[in-house]
């Protein structure tokens, strides 16, 4: 039975803080495939269209008919321990500081058997449910848990390294004067994070929910302006070094394209906090995450990029903010990029309009920012890397995989029957 | 059904080397297979322009091949051969060259195996051996043939009732057997006690059951009997070889390798049964895998393995001689030489060269090689029966 977690200690700054090392990164060009869909939580791997055989490790030809048609496809995540064993020493860093080690083979009942991590509450030769979650390094690995949910499942110091559990962590939330950085404070708090940061600028200035706010345990409200430079770098100054999952719920979103627009001046606006106001949090923030990636029970693991999924695609009925909404999805690919190393994942959540005043006249579905902020928290559980939040977004991010340039005269087609 | 294979007669094998290994080596692997061949033209009287065929097997011989050894080397070949299957290379080096030289494709052929040990090589192998390995085993704790093997040995515990004390014994067999061959690097008895009492790497894996990794080069030379006649050099003939790979695929986990898929074949084409066997040289980077040998090639069935080494004993002088130099367990794993040892020692055996660790009255010589953990299981195997020429 897995231990619970015990809260961290406080940190002694006399101690050095351990720099984070990496399970092995390098993968081919096929098995990234894998990791794709690890990131997204989905457990997927390779069939052949042709005589439906499973292969694993990734291919480029299906060992049994020859065909070349290998889809990578969710598969059934049932399998059994054939055999098993406890790593204590590794010739690689990362692991050999973890040491001691669980890993086995699963027979898996989509077909093949594979070489997983496993959990400390899997019986021996047991059944298994198989997950697949990017590890330190960013890349997809297979896991497998027991078959039936344990007590303190989470804890378990293997599972913990492939997840963000905001259990014990603190946590900044960069803007909590909208329903939805509430919503994402309780629900951080929900998960069992310490101390939620919540940024709020100019408090004076009234905000609904500010009462409930102040009064939710953990819930410390800290002056916070993402266009005000001097604003984020001061917080961070202040917080930067307790901030081990950050999420941006900062937004300005207006309805209009370029032409319904006079100037730029709220275009600008929207990129003030959508990209500008990204860019100074990770200028003020990333360097100290980057650093704690292996700061113990309590390191830095997430930062959290809450993103319009017409960053993908622009809909140009909310033209500029798409434009901006693209700019800042740019900028969380050039985040993942920079944080890779550290064993900081970024999480990019990709919602569909979302139920609130500047999206007002759109027709549902829409997203409730209780919807998002529950999606947020079970990625951190999870240690799901991509999101994509409702039907609007999750149809978008279809027609984007099969194609973006159809995608692209789809949405400029519907503008023409608005 | 097979069609009977034609036998190796006129070809035989001669002048085994070993050049003896060290832990750690600052020189490149060139050196090593340098001194091999050299050791390898002086034991056999040849100078280089009489060999007209090259065999290399190496890890670390990036960036050059046998291409580019035959111009460092100075040999003028007309065959040649590279051959990636690690444990499995020596065998399949032999049979190779052997139908070249019966063929008349090549006079005689140099075999050679070599790799070096720099301080931080055999973690840069590992870490760079194959691409399922990369994608599918390093990310899984990064254990390396430890965590590889231990899967296969709790497997093997499992389903067929061997036993720590099994493997232990084996072990120190053939510790035994070092202690009397100069060039094993370990050098200090080893007890079944300590075996037992190891520090344990994988489990049930422990240090004893690892080979250590260092720098080395085995070698020898494949020619006409006539050849050898003439030269006066001792000989073996090649009375069996069998060569397999990625055999089983679907067993969920290896329990058996690639001989099993061949082993009536090859007692056939031998002539001889298990019990002619005279000594036995397994591929042992892992008492599992010995014992997995023994099994497949048909000296024990599944499961009598743990009664078999219970009633028999291992050492050069004892009931079953196996691994007579010590094997890669107690000489230590040179690389690529790693799957030359066991035949270049069952060749000096046989010709009469082997010293104080010497099986008496040899004749007829097992050796099996087995390489390449790809993934989650050794890929190549192989296995050769040579007889002596008393």
């Amino acid at each position: 039975m897995t231990r619970p977690l015990k809260h961290p200690p406080k940190k002694d700054p006399q101690k050095r803080t351990d720099s984070p090392t990496l399970p092995p990164y390098a993968r081919s060009r096929r098995a990234l495939g894998f990791t794709v869909a690890a990131a997204e939580g989905r457990f997927a791997l390779q069939v052949c269209a042709e005589c439906g055989h499973v292969s694993y490790p990734a291919r480029e030809i299906c060992p049994k008919c020859w065909s070349l048609e290998l889809q990578w496809r969710d598969l059934a995540d049932g399998g059994r321990l054939v055999s098993e064993t406890t790593l204590r020493t590794s010739i690689n860093t990362y692991f050999r500081e973890r040491m001691p080690w669980r890993i086995g083979t699963v027979l898996l009942d989509a077909g093949p058997s594979v070489l997983a991590h496993i959990h400390g509450d899997v019986e021996e030769l047991g059944r298994v449910k198989m997950v697949a979650r990017t590890d330190k390094s960013g890349q997809g690995v297979l896991m497998a848990l027991p078959a039936k949910e344990t007590p303190n499942m989470a804890d378990d110091r293997q599972l913990r390294a492939l997840t963000c559990d905001p259990k014990y962590r603190r946590a900044l939330v960069t803007d909590g004067r909208t329903e939805l950085g509430q919503r994402m404070a309780r629900a951080l708090a929900d998960a069992g994070a310490t101390r939620i940061f919540v940024g709020i600028a100019e408090d004076w200035r009234p905000y609904e929910g500010s009462a409930a706010l102040k009064a939710m345990p953990g819930v410390e409200i800290m002056p916070l302006d993402v266009t005000d430079t001097i604003s984020v770098n001061e917080l961070a100054a202040e917080i930067g070094d307790k901030a081990d999952i950050l999420v941006n719920t900062a937004e300005y979103v207006r309805p209009g394209s370029t032409m319904q627009r006079h100037g730029i001046t709220l275009a600008r606006d929207e990129m003030e906090v959508n990209y500008f106001g990204m860019m100074r949090l990770i200028q003020a923030f990333g360097p100290v995450m980057r650093a704690r990636g292996a700061d113990g029970d309590n390191s830095a693991c997430a930062w959290v990029n809450l993103l319009s999924v017409y960053a993908l695609s622009n809909w140009s009925v909310y033209g500029t903010t798409s434009a901006s909404q693209a700019a800042a999805y740019s900028l969380a690919q050039c985040l993942r990029a920079e944080f890779a190393g550290s064993g900081v994942k970024v999480v990019n959540v990709l919602c569909g309009p979302l139920e609130e005043s500047w999206r007002q006249p759109l027709p549902p579905p829409k997203v409730t920012p209780d919807r998002v902020a529950g999606a947020v928290v079970n990625a951190l559980v999870e240690g799901i890397e991509n999101v994509t939040l409702g039907l609007v977004a999750e149809d978008v991010v279809r027609r984007y995989r099969e194609d973006p340039f159809v995608l692209e005269r789809e949405l400029a087609q519907i503008n023409m029957g608005l | 059904m097979a069609t009977r294979r034609a036998g190796y007669e006129g070809v035989v094998v001669a002048a085994p080397v070993s050049v003896p290994y060290e832990r750690c080596s600052p020189e490149p692997a060139h050196w090593w297979l340098a001194r091999t061949l050299s050791a390898l033209g002086r034991r056999a009287g040849l100078a280089p322009t009489d060999i007209d065929g090259l065999c290399v097997s190496s890890f670390t011989l990036f960036p050059d091949t046998a291409a580019g050894l035959t111009q460092h080397f100075g040999i003028n070949a007309r065959w040649l051969d590279h051959i990636p299957t690690g444990g499995a290379s020596g065998i399949i080096g032999l049979r190779r060259a052997a139908r070249a030289v019966q063929s008349g494709d090549a006079n005689a052929v140099a075999c050679v195996a070599g790799d070096t040990n720099h301080v931080d090589s055999f973690r840069a192998m590992l870490t760079s051996f194959s691409r399922f390995s990369q994608d599918a085993a390093y990310p899984y704790g990064s254990g390396g043939p430890n965590g590889s093997f231990s899967l296969m040995t709790s497997h093997h515990m499992r389903e067929y009732g061997t036993r720590r004390e099994d493997f232990g014994k084996l072990c120190v067999a053939q510790r035994d057997n070092a202690l009397k061959y100069p060039h094993a690097l370990m050098k200090t008895k080893l007890t079944l006690e300590q075996y037992m009492n190891a520090r344990r790497i994988a489990d049930p894996i422990v240090l004893f059951d690892c080979v250590m990794p260092c720098a080395g080069g085995e070698g020898f030379l494949v020619l006409r009997e006539e050849d050898a006649r003439a030269q006066s050099l001792p000989y073996a003939h090649i009375r069996a070889t069998i060569e397999r790979h990625n055999a089983f695929a679907d067993d969920v986990v290896q329990w058996r390798g690639g001989w099993a898929f061949d082993t009536d074949e090859f007692w056939a084409m031998s002539g001889i049964t298990a019990d002619g066997v005279d000594l036995l040289q397994t591929y042992d980077d892992y008492p599992v895998i010995a014992v997995m040998q023994m099994e497949d090639l048909g000296f024990v069935e599944k499961g009598g393995a743990s009664a078999f080494i219970d009633a028999n004993t291992f050492t050069h002088d004892g009931s079953f001689p196996h691994n007579t130099s010590g094997g890669q367990l107690s000489v230590g794993q040179a690389g690529a030489a790693g799957g030359y040892l066991g035949l270049v020692e069952a060749i000096r055996q046989l010709t009469g060269e082997a010293q104080k660790n010497a099986v008496h009255n040899a004749r007829f010589a097992a050796v099996s090689g087995f390489g390449i953990i790809n993934f989650d299981r050794g890929l190549c195997s192989a296995a050769a029966i040579l007889e002596g020429n008393a």
